[in-house]
């Protein structure tokens, strides 16, 4: 694996040993000195042209943790407000000496025209491209799955997810798809159907317009976030008939199984897909999958710098 | 390509025998020992090694695993290895002497990523190394103080341990 801009870069051993890895990763916390020597002398460069606050602080701290050198770059105060294209900021970097380039770009398609272009010969990895692709999110989503309801198991067979919201604009269901099916987990996808791509049906998983329908057989459900920002098409009539509909509230989770678990990758809409009552209660994991994304890109960080003899 | 047996089952008990005691003449007695096997083959023999000290002293010792993956100082030149679960035993560690259990010593670097990880977990006492083979041929200053047996090896030469708890059998080959 050179670069992961997809959950397709992966086949399932390298996921399991990505998740695998993860694990050990997080033991570091424990130990006195909270930092792996395993990255020194490499430099990690975030390069972030669209917002995010807990991507961009959790790579920076994965890199840290493992001694690489962090530089990170937003595209607000740099040479792209002045017109600077993605190639010439690419060579910047290249110029600097990147060994990975961490990218979040609104254009689907950024990381991979990034990794293929030959502009550069970092690594590359996507923390979100347009409504593509978001790979490491879907990582920490299986890897905070695995290790509360599949816990000693390598992979997520037997277990079943729903993912609740605006499949369309998600780059976050999309790489999460992928890797439930890689990891041979059930999923299912629940949205009103304006809100479901039209290829859907190719996806390889099922799909339901009723959220409480779905509800009872599922083991976790990932809601995800209303992107206020690209609501401006009428995809349903009123955020409160949509909170009515698809938001997830006590009563439907109390129709979830005992054991069955709340994610949501963030930012929330509290009042919106996710009342704070469900946010805030102890089946809601919103809080770990944020300790994991530490971890789950720590790993992802080793995986893709190991073996790079320069 | 020759391969030849150079210990079999009893070789390696004795060994282990052995070594447990010397650990033990080393430190006057077991207090405070905490052996510590290095994935994969180091595992099986700390267990080994702890399990001998126990029956000898008539009290516990404590073992556990230590993994070095990520404190290696090859990161770069080879390619990505999963790490193993470190299980370090509830235990006052700063007060502890660890003893290190590997089943070949060759260049050292193991070793040296070893001694990294130690530290960041504690700062022990003293720390000890006992390995099952030791084939020469150091790239770092780095002696063991408990040693199975001396093979001295030419650089061509590989050296196969096999332990019954990963492979089903106890025996130490080596191929020309």
């Amino acid at each position: 694996m050179k670069h992961l801009y997809s959950i397709n870069n992966l086949n399932a051993n390298e996921a399991i040993s990505i998740l695998d890895t993860a694990k050990s990763m997080a033991e570091v916390g424990g130990k006195s000195v909270k930092k792996l020597p395993t990255l020194l002398g490499r430099t990690v460069v975030n390069l972030f042209f669209e917002d995010s606050t807990r991507t961009r602080i959790s790579f920076e701290a994965a890199a840290k943790r493992l001694s690489a050198d962090v530089i990170t770059f937003s595209a607000k105060g740099s040479s792209v407000s002045k017109g600077e294209n993605l190639k010439d900021t690419a060579q910047t970097l290249e110029a600097i000496g990147a060994d990975a380039v961490v990218i979040r770009h609104w254009a689907s398609g950024a990381a991979q025209t990034l990794a293929n272009s030959g502009w550069i010969n970092s690594r590359v990895i996507n923390a979100g491209d347009g409504t593509h692709e978001h790979p490491t999110q879907a990582l920490l989503d299986a890897y905070t799955l695995r290790e509360t309801l599949a816990p000693g198991q390598k992979d997520l067979s037997g277990i079943k997810v729903g993912i609740v919201g605006d499949i369309l604009h998600s780059r976050v269901a999309r790489s999460n798809v992928l890797l439930l099916n890689l990891l041979n987990a059930e999923c299912v996808l629940i949205a009103p159907p304006t809100l479901l791509p039209i290829g859907v049906t190719t996806w390889n998983c099922q799909s339901s317009f009723s959220l409480d329908e779905a509800l009872p057989e599922l083991d976790a459900v990932m809601m995800l976030r209303v992107q206020q920002e690209r609501m401006n098409a009428a995809y349903f009539p009123n955020a409160r008939e949509y909170a009515r509909d698809f938001g997830l509230n006590a009563k439907r989770l109390s129709a979830m199984k005992p054991n069955s678990i709340v994610l949501h990758p963030g930012p929330m809409n509290r009042g919106m897909e996710i009342t704070a009552e469900v946010a805030d209660s102890p089946r809601s994991l919103i809080t770990s999958q944020v300790t994991n994304g530490v971890s789950v890109r720590m790993s992802v960080l080793y995986h893709l710098l190991s073996g790079v003899a320069e | 390509m020759k391969t030849r047996l150079v210990l079999e089952s009893s070789d390696i008990s004795r060994a282990i025998v052995r070594i447990s005691h010397e650990i033990l003449e080393n430190n006057k007695g077991s207090k405070n020992l905490l052996v510590l096997g290095i994935p994969s083959g180091g595992v099986p023999l700390a267990e080994r090694i702890a399990k001998k000290i126990s029956e000898i002293e008539g009290k516990d010792v404590k073992h556990g695993v230590l993994d070095v993956t990520l404190y290696r100082d090859d990161v770069r030149l080879r390619p990505a290895r999963t790490p193993q679960e470190t299980k370090i035993p509830q235990i006052n560690f700063d007060e502890s002497v660890v003893v290190l259990v590997d089943d070949v010593l060759y260049s050292g670097r193991t070793i040296r990523a070893a001694l990294d990880a130690i530290v960041s977990i504690g700062r022990p006492r003293k720390v000890q190394l006992a390995v099952l083979i030791d084939r020469g041929h150091r790239e770092l200053p780095i002696r063991p103080d408990y040693v199975g047996k001396n093979l001295p090896t030419s650089e061509l030469q590989s050296i196969k341990v096999r332990l019954k708890e990963i492979d089903g059998v106890d025996e130490v080959e080596v191929t020309d």
